[in-house]
């Protein structure tokens, strides 16, 4: 366990150092000279120099690089140009909304696909099953924003019963939270949830084909223990590995739904930086997001050893 | 001639199930067509010009002239969606055959030499894969500036990994098989093997792969055109319209939702024909 411990540890800090790489790479590699695009169209020879030598972009790349990696450990993301805030800061502020968002998607489509998953594999082929496999199909087929439109014409715009933009912060007001973030959350979740159910729905009709379930069947339990209390968990393993590997998909989605309905996120703080040319702002968020999907993984993976103990096993024997 | 009982019975369970599985690719593969057809032919299709601006007839309702009505600077929304299809089959089909071509060769040579080469590989795949897809998309258009070719890119090495552990598993269990080690033993070279043993026995499994993967690029590819990080204007994206049009939803629908349409019906063929072939593979693949 130990072992296993100190090589997942070992190979995390690798991958967490060529995420940090190529963040930077992405950045200096590209076509133009950054300090030209900070300064936009006010620039002048002088003001380019001295921001040159205040970004340190007159020294090589492999200096650059490890000048960059050592504030970025200390935490240091650089400051933004226009707000002059430090973009650690600016992360950090808005990193509750999407992680709100993150969270209620997750258990919208969870809260959808157990249930319906576990019904479907229990009555595969008939209707409700067919009608939920068209139902996933067809949200499979939407890009998110689409999902969104379509919610926010119904309910925000026919109806009138959601807003369709805005943000009221849980620290202010918990029903105006909840008000503001019903549609965005519903919508992520709309997103996530085919891919969950179908998942849950295929290992589930496996699990119970076998032997142990025909037994649970033969001594007369009811289907519903059956269903929940004994194929539920062999049949979640990969369901439990996908949420967390979908993160990064969900953290995708998050930022056009950030966008969609204006709400202050990372995603909206990426896209911002993007239109603004701020690029420290735009290098902090996309490194601060792979860091965040590659620690999610991490503890994924540690999770899937703590619920199967055949992974334990195979680990120590290695 | 009469039937027996069972046969009736036969008749009536295989008829019907076998018409909707036909159903299934046929009405997919039309729309494709269709939609393939109007993406090449644009130019020369009978509809109104959909980069004319008609500042008196803005937000127009749908009519014989205007099949999908007119957007916000009264241009057709229906010429204007053909054309942004355009864009999301160019780029859907484009970055899926970037990442096939070159997630397909890595994981081929990963799968057949193993060792320190697939060491590499699949480190370099891993570090891909540790970032969110999307948002490593984002990164790259928001740094290099838009334009078709990059989108392509962009889009394009999010499948590499996906095509390269498809091509090294299958590769992996082929490497092993009979007709490998007789021709290795008929003295073929490596490049020789890998061409004409290997490769095609992968053709089937990435093929049907693709099609998946063209609905997924096409989903990313309207992402960020609805970010205005895609091609830019004035060539119009279904992405770029749904977001330019979309303050005006209550009172013009059709402009969000016509484009909208022609986003859905493409990603719907792909993923339900994608299924289609996947499983008529898969069940070759049992018999064999």
């Amino acid at each position: 366990m130990l072992r296993k411990a100190l090589h997942q540890t070992g190979s995390l800090a690798g991958i967490l150092l060529a995420v940090s790489l190529i963040t930077f790479l992405l950045m200096n590699l590209a076509p133009g000279d950054p300090a030209l695009a900070i300064l936009g169209e006010t620039a002048t020879v002088e003001s380019i120099a001295a921001l040159r030598g205040q970004l340190g972009l007159d020294l090589p790349m492999l200096q650059r690089y490890l000048n960059w990696l050592g504030d970025v450990l200390t935490g240091d993301l650089g400051q933004s140009f226009r707000a002059n805030e430090p973009v650690l800061g600016a992360i950090l502020d808005r990193f509750p909304v999407t992680l709100e968002l993150l969270i209620g998607a997750q258990v919208v489509a969870l809260g959808l696909a157990l249930p319906v998953g576990i019904y479907t594999a229990y009555r595969a082929r008939g209707p409700a099953d067919r009608l939920s496999l068209s139902v996933a199909l067809a949200l499979i087929s939407t890009p998110p924003f689409l999902i969104g439109i379509v919610l926010i014409y119904f309910f925000a715009l026919k109806l009138g019963v959601l807003p369709a933009t805005g943000y009221v912060p849980l620290s202010e007001s918990l029903a105006g939270n909840l008000r503001t973030m019903t549609l965005p959350i519903l919508t992520l979740g709309l997103f996530e949830f085919p891919l969950y159910m179908r998942l849950l729905r295929s290992d589930m009709i496996q699990t119970l084909q076998q032997n142990f379930i025909s037994l649970a069947r033969a001594i007369g339990l009811p289907p519903w223990r059956i269903l929940i209390g004994h194929a539920l968990r062999p049949s979640s393993f990969s369901l439990i590995t996908v949420v967390g590997i979908n993160m990064g998909r969900l953290i995708g989605g998050a930022v056009i739904v950030e966008v969609l309905f204006g709400l202050p996120g990372i995603g909206q703080l990426l896209v911002d930086g993007i239109y603004q040319r701020e690029y420290l702002v735009v290098q902090g968020v996309v490194l601060f997001v792979g860091v965040f999907f590659v620690l999610i993984n991490f503890v994924v993976d540690f999770l899937y050893g703590v619920l199967d103990p055949r992974v334990r096993v195979d680990a120590v024997r290695r | 001639m009469t039937l027996s009982v069972a046969e009736r019975e036969r008749i009536k369970v295989v008829g019907p199930r076998r018409r909707w599985g036909d159903l299934l690719v046929a009405l997919p593969a039309a729309w494709l067509g269709v939609a393939v057809l109007a993406a090449v032919f644009a130019p020369l299709l009978p509809i109104p010009d959909p980069f004319r601006q008609a500042l008196l007839r803005t937000l127009q309702p749908p009519s014989a002239v205007h099949l999908l009505g007119t957007d916000a600077l009264g241009r057709d929304v229906f010429a204007r969606s053909v054309l942004g299809l355009r864009v999301s089959l160019v780029v859907g089909i484009g970055s899926v055959v970037f990442g096939l071509g070159i997630g397909g060769t890595l994981g081929l040579v990963a799968g057949y030499f193993r060792g320190r080469t697939d060491l590499w590989i699949s480190a370099v795949m891993t570090v891909i894969l540790s970032f969110p897809p999307l948002v490593l998309a984002i990164a790259i258009m928001s740094y290099a500036g838009p334009s078709l070719a990059l989108v392509i890119v962009a889009l394009g090495i999010l499948f590499v990994p996906a095509f390269a552990r498809i091509a090294r598993a299958n590769t992996l269990s082929l490497a092993e098989r009979e007709f490998v080690l007789a021709a290795r033993a008929m003295g073929m070279r490596d490049l020789g093997i890998l061409m004409q043993e290997v490769l095609p026995n992968l053709v089937a499994p990435l093929i049907a792969y693709s099609m998946l993967m063209v609905a997924v690029a096409i989903i990313g590819e309207a992402a960020l055109s609805f970010l205005g990080l895609s091609v830019p204007p004035p060539q119009p994206t279904l992405g770029g319209m749904i977001a330019a049009e979309r303050a005006n939803l209550l009172e013009a629908p059709w402009a969000v939702f016509g484009p909208a349409l022609f986003l859905f019906l493409t990603i719907l063929s792909l993923n339900v024909a994608g299924d289609q072939v996947q499983r008529r593979l898969d069940q070759r693949e049992a018999a064999l």
